[in-house]
């Protein structure tokens, strides 16, 4: 039995119309008999791009979005050049101009909208053109002849575009516009300025705040009166007053409309059968001109067209970017402060940026940008997310990258967004959804990007961030780079291959693997054994005995050697907080040890120098007995937890950083990492604890405790990189084990986490850590599981008697 | 040559080393994973290291501070390095150490 398909008739070949297509394509692929309806010639072409086109930057072909093919693979019947020109609401159908007749189920309007035309006297005459479509742009370039004088009328987005496609061709142009600067929509007076000044420099001349009262000329244009009686000359004039939606058609069907076709938040008319879509459509009392918008209503229209009916549109805030090259220019919300709002403003006249940012309530609510964008999606992101923008206020013009301060400039900056940053304000696609495109589907090139995630592939502005995430992607995908170097002379095989092929060819002791994997030597080396050692570690927790013959001096003995061989001693002062008991034991070994030096370490606790070896086991019996544990000052393993006095006793503190950092330092110590570990905890974003040099860092804030990864001090610095946020303490346990025990699991051995988290990327060190619940788990897991083997105090242990021999002279002989 | 007697095998770990006092200073004593045993003085020729601390591995031991591989039999520093740490003669009976404090030599 056949199923008659349901009939969906589609007036209007642009945007809105055919995306709304591609997305119920994506749903249901043949519940329906697509026609569709365009006035255009042109199969769907993407409008966005005939700036480019105009000034010879791109090409028509490069525009078209679908192409014949597409339809016909997709059983789309097409009617191009075909207008329609009456809608029977009775019978269901629509009637073109030459007669063709479409019986629909579903009707879908996208009319778009059309320049208005200002009513002014020579408005019909030859050489006055519209912008909006390939055609007028056809007409322009038809009628450019360098040299020749255009004037465009109206400098808003679209004015400036066409007036700068014709300048680059040659024309001597033009702009008339009734404010007193270009793009006031967009732009305030000095951002207004800035722009302004920029584009006569490329050779614009301005006419501001001037009305035309009249186009002159005889059988053609030929000049331009204003209403103060001055008049210009002009071989042609493009109209770009603004657009107004085209509802003809559909008001003469008799459905509901005011400025727009009025829809509903299911994009449905007044009449349920039939949907509407794009610049036409009014919604919520607003019409829209930009893409962004319309593709968020092409997707709910295209869900309920599916039947699905789960979405609904509830409006969209916009922002906008200038596409005309080399100038950079952003804005989005509310830029014009009213009372009680409050500027945040820097002007750089030096570097021709300028930025305004507009809070209410400690909320951003408009930004206007020029020169430097590369924050806006950031800010307007925070926008649209109602951010409680006061904690980074200070920092807040300065852009993202200053706050995270990953000291990598604009591209790192990119990869510092978070995953839902939106990136892609057209196709709302966000940073998360390239990064993965990219890893999962093995992107390599601009176009594949577009292509699988539509990211750039409509106006073309966010291509540079598209771009830096591709090179950031994959730059840091390690599996992409294949450089295995041997670990050392006495093996094929490199640092990456050890921990995996330890657990799947279940090698449990160094001889094991050796004999295995056919080592070249018969016991190794300084370099492979205390590797081998740290892998059988990690991967047998609990099974695995520790070979202490393949430990470095320091681990072997559980103290640092110092430069005259003798050792330093450092007790763990937990989180940082000790007390006189603890002070006053630690007096008196001293005392009792002659100890030549104590120091208050950097990682806040107190070093006791020049103890001898022999001495080491008597002190630590001491120490141990009055309560204290090994500091693990000598190993590769967790440092310090360093914390500040957070909300206990600060005024700025907004956490118990304090109590926080001893939880942390209790379910980390004794844990041995591939290089040193060191945590800090900072109870407020000033940081007093240094956390975001840490290989693990704290920064509480009023609503929870965002977490840094990779930093380092040491000879070179490294600031983290950010890494999430999360609510409570019991997260910040669960997310640093997994960290540390994904660090333990894939890094190499002597690799700190910097050049480790530089090796795989933090979009990679995220996948596991933030975005997979469900393996971040498994990981603390194994993390725990392995601390109950590893915090046995070593120092205890010798204070018995272990490895003895270590400490004392086989012999004394005289 | 001078035997003394300085402890017995089974004192030293395999892979390990262990030192003897003497009035000329101190001497590692080192045991290889084939149980050879060998006499360094206690001073790696780059900058004094203890280099009983070293990693012992085939008949070499890493210097613990600067990582400087010194050969066990003759004392010298492994190539690209050069230098030489004293070697001393030193024996196993029936598991007994025998040490000559004497027999202080440079091979390099
Ligand atoms: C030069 C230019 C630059 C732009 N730059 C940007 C930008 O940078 N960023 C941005 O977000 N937006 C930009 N826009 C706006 C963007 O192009 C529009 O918002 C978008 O194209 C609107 O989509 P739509 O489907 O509603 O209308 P359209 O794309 O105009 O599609 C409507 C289609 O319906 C056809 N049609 C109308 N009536 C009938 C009928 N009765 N029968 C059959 N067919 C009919 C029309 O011919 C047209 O092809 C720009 C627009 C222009 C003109
Ligand atoms: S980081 Fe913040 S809470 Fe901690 S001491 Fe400094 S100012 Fe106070
Ligand atoms: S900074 Fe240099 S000198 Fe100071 S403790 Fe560290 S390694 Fe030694
Ligand atoms: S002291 Fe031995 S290597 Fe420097």
């Amino acid at each position: 039995m056949t199923k008659t398909k349901m009939r969906l008739v589609v007036i209007g070949n642009g945007m809105a119309g055919i995306r709304t297509i591609e997305e119920l394509l994506k749903m249901s692929a043949d519940e329906f008999d697509i026609t569709v309806f365009g006035a255009e010639p042109q199969p769907n072409y993407n409008r966005i791009l005939l700036s480019p086109v105009l000034s010879g930057e791109m090409k028509f072909q490069d525009t078209v979005l679908n192409d014949w093919r597409w339809y016909e693979e997709n059983h789309i019947t097409l009617h191009t050049g075909k207008t329609v020109t009456k809608i029977d609401r009775v019978r269901c159908t629509v009637e073109t101009d030459d007669g063709i007749v479409a019986p629909y189920d579903r009707l879908l309007i996208a009319t778009g909208s059309n320049p208005i035309m200002l009513p002014v006297p020579g408005i019909n005459l030859p050489g006055v053109l519209g912008y909006r479509s390939i055609a007028d742009v056809e007409k322009m370039l038809a009628a450019a002849r360098p040299g020749k004088r255009a004037v465009v009328i109206g400098g808003g987005l679209l004015g400036l575009e066409a007036a700068n496609g014709l300048s680059l061709r040659g024309m001597d142009v033009s702009v008339v516009h009734l404010c007193e600067w270009p793009m006031e929509r967009q732009l305030d007076k000095v951002g207004g300025g800035l722009l302004k000044e920029a584009l006569e420099k490329r050779g614009l001349k301005f006419y501001l705040s001037r009305q035309t009262d009249a186009i002159l000329g005889e059988g053609a244009v030929t000049g331009l009166r204003f209403k103060d009686g001055e008049e210009i000359v002009a071989d042609l004039v493009v109209m770009s007053a603004g657009i107004r939606p085209n509802i003809a058609l559909a008001k003469s069907a008799g459905i509901h409309c005011e400025r727009g076709i009025v829809v509903s938040d299911t994009m449905q008319t007044y009449d349920p059968k039939i949907y509407s879509v794009g610049e036409c459509v009014q919604h919520r009392g607003q019409t829209y001109g930009l893409v962004a918008p319309l593709f968020e209503q092409a997707k709910v229209a295209a869900n309920h067209l599916a039947r699905y009916g789960r979405m609904r549109y509830e409006g969209s805030s916009v922002s906008t970017k200038l596409k005309v090259t080399g100038i950079d220019l952003f804005s989005a919300g509310d830029f014009n402060p009213v009372a009680g709002d409050d500027e945040l403003l820097l002007q750089d006249a030096a570097r021709g940026v300028y930025k305004k940012l507009v809070l209410r309530d400690n909320k951003l609510r408009g930004a206007v940008m020029y020169g430097d964008t590369v924050d806006g999606p950031w800010y307007f992101q925070m926008m649209r997310d109602g951010t409680d923008v006061s904690e980074m206020r200070e920092h807040l013009l300065f852009g993202q990258t200053h706050l995270g301060d990953s000291g990598h400039g604009a591209k790192a900056g990119v990869m510092s967004m978070p995953d839902t940053a939106e990136i892609c304000g057209c196709n709302g696609v966000c940073k998360g959804t390239i990064v993965n495109a990219i890893i999962d589907k093995k992107l390599f090139t601009l176009d594949e990007v577009r292509a699988h995630t539509k990211a750039s592939a409509s106006c073309g502005s966010c291509t540079g961030l598209v771009e830096a995430i591709l090179a950031n992607t994959l730059g840091g995908d390690y599996s992409a780079k294949p450089s295995k170097k041997p670990i050392c002379g006495c093996t094929e095989y490199a640092h990456q291959d050890m921990y995996k092929t330890i657990r799947e060819r279940s090698l449990k002791t160094i001889p094991e693997v050796m004999q295995a994997l056919e080592w070249k030597t018969t016991d190794g080396c300084h370099v492979c054994r205390p590797a081998l050692n740290y892998y059988l570690l990690a991967a047998w927790p609990g099974e695995y005995v520790d070979d202490s013959r393949s430990r470095f001096i320091n681990e072997r003995v559980h103290a640092n050697i110092q430069k005259d061989g003798t050792y330093s001693v450092i007790p763990r002062i937990w989180g940082g907080v000790t007390s006189p008991a603890e002070l006053r034991s630690i007096a008196e070994i001293a005392e009792r040890h002659q100890v030549p030096t104590v120091h208050i370490t950097g990682g806040q606790r107190i070093g006791l120098y020049g103890i001898t070896k022999e001495n080491l086991p008597k002190m630590w019996a001491e120490l141990v007995e009055a309560g204290f544990v090994s500091g693990h000052a000598y190993g590769k393993s967790l440092r310090t937890v360093k914390t500040c006095v957070g909300s206990e006793w600060c005024r700025f503190g907004t956490q118990d950083s304090t109590g926080l950092g001893i939880k942390v330092e209790q379910m980390t110590w004794g844990s041995w990492t591939p290089h040193k570990f060191k945590i800090a905890v900072s109870g407020c974003p000033r940081n007093c604890a240094e956390a975001t040099i840490k290989d693990f860092g704290v920064v509480c804030v009023d609503s929870g405790y965002e977490l840094h990864v990779g930093g380092n001090g040491g000879v070179k610095v490294r600031v983290t990189d950010f890494l999430c946020k999360v609510a409570s303490e019991a997260e910040v346990l669960e997310y640093c084990g997994a960290f540390m025990q994904l660090y333990r699991e894939d890094a190499h051995y002597l690799d700190r986490t910097a050049p480790w988290i530089e090796r795989v990327g933090l979009p990679y060190i995220k996948r596991h850590i933030v975005d997979d619940a469900e393996g971040r788990a498994e990981l603390y897991a194994r993390f725990l599981k392995s601390q109950q083997y590893s915090q046995d105090d070593p120092w205890r242990e010798r204070a018995q008697g272990k490895d003895a021999h270590e400490y004392t002279a086989l012999a004394t002989i005289a | 040559m001078n035997r003394t007697r300085i402890g017995k095998l089974e004192d030293i770990p395999r892979q390990g080393s262990r030192i003897v006092n003497t009035e000329h200073g101190e001497i590692a004593v080192f045991r290889t994973v084939g149980d050879q045993v060998f006499a360094l003085n206690n001073r790696c020729p780059h900058k004094g290291g203890p280099l009983a601390q070293g990693i012992v591995h085939g008949q070499r031991v890493t210097c613990p501070l600067h990582s400087w591989v010194i050969d066990l039999a003759s004392g010298a520093a492994v190539a690209p390095d050069s230098g030489c740490a004293h070697r001393y003669d030193v024996l196993v009976e029936d598991g007994v150490l025998f040490l000559d404090p004497e027999s202080r030599e440079c091979k390099a």
